[in-house]
């Protein structure tokens, strides 16, 4: 089947296959950043954006997304700048092995798109999709804090 | 000196940050390999079963389907999974395939095929008849007379006592305990349960496994121990350690299930029949179900005491299930009493442990090796003596514990430092750890105030012991390469699984060779480079590959040093390699750009290259107090951690925001362990709950408030005064969290993890009696 999307701003038509996730047909086209955990929804690391909702993309089917336009990690940054959350979350600390960030980086990303000025309590509630083995969350958090505060005195 | 350093210390950002913040972080699979095979695995449906026959006509003869291996068509060569050195220390009694199946998932055959689906697909058409053998399903039965044999087979080695189901047995004694309980005024006595907890690395086990122009297996694998692996699969496959080549991409978390080797045998094996790259990767459920887990144990802990809180004498009995392997069987559970036990002087120690073979999960290393679980029945423990002496709990540790200047008899005795040279505390931070953690809980304001109403609030505490690397067992090897440019190359052996590693060995060689940390380009975990190492397991990179960086940053910066006094014509001994630059006192000054150009172009030329080895006996333990505070609800049963604070001494925090990342992702794995993890197996053997949703790891709401406190015990033998940090943390929660609900409800629970049927069952008991 034919499958037309945006992918960080550029339009793609594939041919893929009725039954792939669109986190498959992410992954097979070189968009590696959203990952491969649980394949069922519970874990957020394959999170990407789809008009404007993080999904997690490994319980879409691909072609749910026909028409859409999704926004992964490596389309998060801007005029080579790295998006707000991206460079809060290198400089710190937040990243350990760095396996569930990219899809922590989107979710948070997206959600400040929503609520510029979160609190605390609201980041952690808005992460609960988003697993992590290596850093108990509190860099993450505190990460995504300093986004919105920096993003907020701009 | 150390007031002077500019990159120690301090809160550099981590090397690797900007390619994994923005999804480029290359992981094992996140490459495109031409041509690449899909393997997957036919799994035992039975917990202990003889494979009468195996007939693959049919998968091989679906399109698509490019090899099949079975018992029958592969080497059948004893090997251990355990990434150890060498001899390791583990039975070996593993096999590519097998005859026999020894728990429900255990490997049958393997397919590789052109796309995933397809090799799914095969192996379900793989026809095997099997002959159900009973079963070792408890633990507990496993030694029984007349028990279900698990290694019956004769080629199998280092068993401890095959004949009944003994892997590994573990019998040391100092002084005479039986004397010493006999003549104390108080003897407290305690069981104790723990599970199964799974490490659930967000990345699971993957290896891509193919043959290069050369015709060398390469390996690219989801590692935590890049040289083992190479040795070890060159042992298991009969092929030369020249013609393994073994590279770490990035890793998703290790915690240990990742210090074996578990997809490279079988992806080796049919990348070798089909002469095509092969991809076997771990599904979560496989993750869940046949990867490895922390190892059960069944404790026993009797301690005696003068009626001044003196401890008189210490006894740890242990029954540990290894599952159907004995994968790290001997040197896990060893770390459960030699961590534990030398934390309380005593003058009277026993340790003994039976490691036992059952048709259940497989057991492994686990992030505190063993340790968790004894510090768990431990400090449990010292808290019920402490109540029975009379005396605070804080006050009774204060008392008993281990002190700078002593010796730690129990670290040469039993596990891998056996028949070594016992430790001796050169530093110690446990001291200042306890104060400054007991004032940032509020010990001394909160005990014993439970609060009225439903909820109650406690306040619990324990103190932890680790090593920095396994004791006279490693060895790293590191080159360093200055580039025109003044920037270096620093290789190393180690291998980063997400600890942050990479950025503190950078840290060091830039601090030795006055650049910044952006001068230095790592490589880390490849075996075709100039180096070696253990790997990273043992809370060990830090210490021992960190000393090797800086012996060979030393080695470079000496050579930089002499190429500039010949520069400046002065006298090597009186310069300075400072920012950039190396300086006379007399005021003269060269770029380390003018050496590096001079070096390799100029009249006397040479290419600067450092290299450090190192090995040592030593095993610094660096100290935690953790002191957690807890809300029990009597009504419900449930516990909510509040707050936990740990005071850690590291020795010297190489990098603090590294340091701190350590303790606080280890603390949230205590806490599950505490708390909500557990490995459900049925009565035939199935694991339950193989999925996220049934097996609850702590997310970000669930999170208590984490305060870490870096206590900074300088260790003489250490780099820049480093212990290691890795580890130690993970050993708290479940004793602080267990002793926290005492204080708060005055239940004692002895089993993990915590769950609110047993708090609840547990007041039940309570108001009954
Ligand atoms: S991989 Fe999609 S939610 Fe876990
Ligand atoms: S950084 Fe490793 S899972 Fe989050």
């Amino acid at each position: 089947m034919k499958l037309s999307v945006t992918v960080n701003g550029e339009q793609q038509e594939w041919e893929v296959e009725p039954r792939q996730t669109l986190l498959d047909v992410l992954r097979d086209r070189g968009y590696t950043g959203a990952k491969r955990v649980c394949e069922s929804g519970e874990c957020g690391a394959c999170a990407v954006i789809v008009d404007g909702l993080a999904v997690d993309s490994c319980i879409q089917l691909a072609m749910q997304a026909d028409g859409c336009s999704i926004t992964t990690v490596e389309g998060l940054e801007s005029n080579g700048e790295l998006h707000p959350v991206q460079a809060a979350f290198a400089e710190n600390g937040a990243i350990q092995c760095g396996f569930c960030i990219p899809g922590m980086v989107v979710t948070a990303a997206n959600y400040l798109e929503e609520n510029p000025d979160p609190t605390e309590d609201e980041i952690r509630h808005v992460l609960v999709g988003n697993l992590c083995r290596c850093t108990g969350y509190k860099k993450p958090v505190e990460a995504v804090l300093q986004a919105a505060r920096g993003e907020r005195s701009e | 000196m150390k007031s002077q350093l500019s990159v120690v210390g301090h809160r550099a950002r981590r090397v690797d940050g900007v390619k994994l913040a923005t999804g480029r972080g290359t992981f094992t699979d996140d490459i495109h390999i031409r041509g690449l095979l899909h393997a997957k695995l036919l799994k035992s449906p039975h917990a202990h079963a003889r494979i009468i026959s195996i007939d693959t006509s049919e998968a091989e003869a679906l399109p698509g389907v490019r090899a099949v291996i079975t018992h029958e068509n592969v080497p059948r060569i004893p090997y251990t999974s355990a990434g150890q050195s060498w001899p390791e220390p583990s039975p070996y009694d593993m096999y590519v395939l097998d005859r026999k199946v020894r728990f429900i998932g255990d490997a049958v055959a393997a397919v590789a095929a052109e796309t995933p689906e397809i090799a799914e697909r095969a192996t379900q058409l793989i026809r095997v008849e099997y002959e159900p053998l009973p079963a070792v399903l408890d633990f507990h039965d496993a030694m029984n007379d007349g028990a279900p044999l698990i290694h019956d087979e004769t080629e199998s080695y280092g068993i401890y006592d095959p004949a009944h189901n003994v892997a590994a047995h573990i019998d040391v004694e100092h002084g005479d305990v039986a004397r010493g309980l006999a003549e104390a005024d108080i003897v407290v006595e305690n069981e104790f349960f723990v599970q199964y907890q799974q490490h659930t690395c967000l990345e699971p086990h993957v290896t891509i496994a193919l043959f290069d122009e050369d015709r060398r297996l390469v390996l690219r694998t989801s590692t935590q121990i890049p040289y083992h692996c190479r040795r070890m699969i060159a042992f298991a496959l009969e092929i030369p350690v020249k013609d393994v080549h073994v590279i770490k991409p990035r890793v998703g978390g290790g915690f240990g299930n990742k210090q074996e080797v578990v997809t490279e045998p079988i992806s080796a094996v049919l990348a070798m029949r089909t002469g095509r790259p092969v991809k076997l990767e771990y599904t979560r459920l496989e993750e869940f179900t046949i990867a490895r887990n922390r190892h059960p144990q069944h404790i026993r802990l009797s301690t005696g005491i003068r009626r001044d809180g003196t401890i008189l004498a210490n006894s740890l009995n242990v029954l540990t299930n290894t599952g159907p392997y004995g994968t790290h069987a001997l040197t896990v559970t060893g770390n459960t009493g030699t961590k534990p036990l030398p934390l309380y002087r005593s003058p009277n120690v026993k340790f003994y442990a039976d490691i036992v073979y059952t048709n259940l999960p497989i057991a492994g290393a686990f992030r505190g090796y063993g340790a968790p679980q004894g510090f768990f029945a431990m400090e449990v423990q010292m808290d019920e003596v402490a109540e029975a002496a009379g005396m605070d709990p804080l006050e009774f540790r204060k008392l008993n514990h281990i002190r700078q200047g002593d010796t730690d008899l129990m670290s040469a005795a039993a596990g891998e430092g056996a028949g070594k040279k016992a430790r001796v505390i050169h530093s110690s931070g446990l001291p200042e750890c306890i104060e400054r953690g007991a004032a940032a809980i509020g010990w001394h304001e909160k005990r014993g105030k439970p609060g009225d109403g439903p909820i109650k609030r406690g306040v619990g505490m324990a103190i932890l012991m680790q090593g920095s690397g396994v004791a006279g067992d490693e060895l790293a090897a590191a080159t360093i390469r200055m580039n025109e440019d003044a920037s270096f190359n620093l290789h190393v052996g180690s291998a980063d699984i997400g600890t942050g590693s990479d950025t503190t060995l950078c840290q060091i060689a830039a601090e030795v060779l006055g650049v910044s940390i952006e001068d230095i380009v790592i490589r880390s975990g490849n075996t075709d480079d100039i180096t070696f190492d253990y790997g990273a397991y043992a809370s060990s990179t830090a210490y021992i590959t960190g000393t090797c960086v800086l012996k060979a940053a030393e080695d470079a910066r000496n050579q930089i040093v002499n190429q500039a006094a010949r520069m400046l014509q002065e006298d090597p001994e009186g310069l300075l390699v400072h920012e950039g630059a190396v300086r006379s006192l007399s005021g003269k000054s060269v770029t380390l750009q003018e050496i590096a150009l001079e070096c390799l172009y100029g009249e006397d030329k040479t290419v600067v290259i450092g290299k450090g080895t190192h090995a040592t006996k030593e095993s610094p333990p660096p100290f935690v107090a953790m002191f957690v505070e807890v809300e029990v609800d009597t009504e419900t049963g449930q516990v909510r951690p509040v707050e936990v604070v740990s005071a850690v001494d590291v020795g010297k925090a190489l990098n603090p925001d590294i340091c701190e990342g350590q303790v606080e992702g280890a603390v949230a794995q205590g806490l599950g362990y505490a708390l909500t993890e557990e490995i459900q197996v049925g009565p035939d053997g199935q694991v339950l709950n193989p999925s996220f949703m049934d097996y609850k790891i702590f997310c970000a709401a669930d999170m208590p408030r984490l305060t870490t406190i870096l206590v900074e015990a300088e260790e003489p033998t250490g780099p820049f005064g480093a212990k290691s940090v890795a580890e130690i943390a993970i050993n708290g929660p479940a004793p602080a969290v267990s002793n926290a609900i005492y204080d708060a409800v005055g239940i004692r629970l002895h089993s993990l993890p915590m769950t609110a049927e047993k708090v609840l069952a547990a007041l039940e008991e309570k108001q009954q009696s």
